[in-house]
């Protein structure tokens, strides 16, 4: 069974069409691959689904945006997979 | 349609907030400025207002499911396929369903026929956030309740 980083970066390099080997547990999304909001709602629409999942996205924006939280806490990819987990976890629970 | 003024949704036939569908009727005009050059003497309905006529019709549908408390604007189009021309005064059903309700965006499929017959479809997706002004808001108001909107089935569902 595959990890939820290989699950996140194989999505991310289908997605976006990026080398796959290039896709680390420290890459932020954003800064070091590229991905901009639009390409990151494919991401985000292919991550719900196969987690079974909703990444709230927006609250998220509106932390950064407000400045109580940094991009590099939702989008560094180490970091990202952490909140998937947490969000699996919740639906389980 | 009135596609000079991107009205191109006539009526809702149909509206299920639990089966997260729409359906909507539309007649192309037998005449309209657009047809000058799409194409002289040789009227055809463009392909870029039937993907908006899809567009608009899965947008009424996340309206909807938004209660009117958010707006879905038009953020990708894919796999679009146009598969037959369309000419004036034709008859256009167009149905779509979302596939996803995601956080600030929507994944809808719409699919547009004629007598039964395929015309086109897409995958179409939105970012759906507030309304950025409450005019907006008033305005689509307005356009429901020309294209009948059926407010009664938010107030059920």
């Amino acid at each position: 069974m595959s990890s939820t980083f290989d699950t996140v970066a194989n999505i991310i390099a289908e997605t976006c069409d990026i080398p796959r080997d290039t896709i680390k547990p420290e890459s932020h999304a954003i800064e070091d691959l590229g991905i901009d909001s639009l390409d990151f709602l494919d991401i985000a629409f292919a991550i719900d689904k196969a987690f079974g999942i909703k990444l709230p996205l927006e609250q998220w924006t509106q932390e950064v945006n407000d400045g109580k939280a940094t991009t590099e806490q939702y989008f560094v990819l180490q970091n990202l997979c952490t909140r998937i987990d947490g969000l699996v976890a919740a639906k389980g629970a | 349609m009135r596609i000079e003024y991107f009205q191109l949704i006539d009526r809702i036939v149909g509206l299920d907030t639990s089966a997260w569908t729409i359906d909507v009727e539309a007649v192309v005009p037998l005449e309209s400025t657009i047809f000058e050059g799409h194409f002289p003497g040789q009227p055809l309905m463009p392909g870029v207002l039937l993907i908006e006529s899809m567009a608009q019709t899965a947008g009424w549908l996340v309206i909807a499911l938004n209660r009117f408390e958010r707006m879905p604007f038009l953020a990708a189009v894919k796999e679009a396929k146009l598969r037959t021309f369309v000419l004036p005064g034709t008859t256009l059903r167009i149905t779509a369903k979302l596939l996803h309700d995601g956080s600030g965006y929507a994944i809808t499929k719409a699919t547009i026929t004629a007598e039964g017959k395929p015309i086109c479809d897409a995958e179409i997706t939105f970012r759906v956030m507030l309304f950025p002004e409450k005019s907006m808001r008033h305005a689509m108001e307005e356009t429901a309740a020309r294209i009948g909107f059926p407010m009664q089935a938010l107030a059920d569902g």
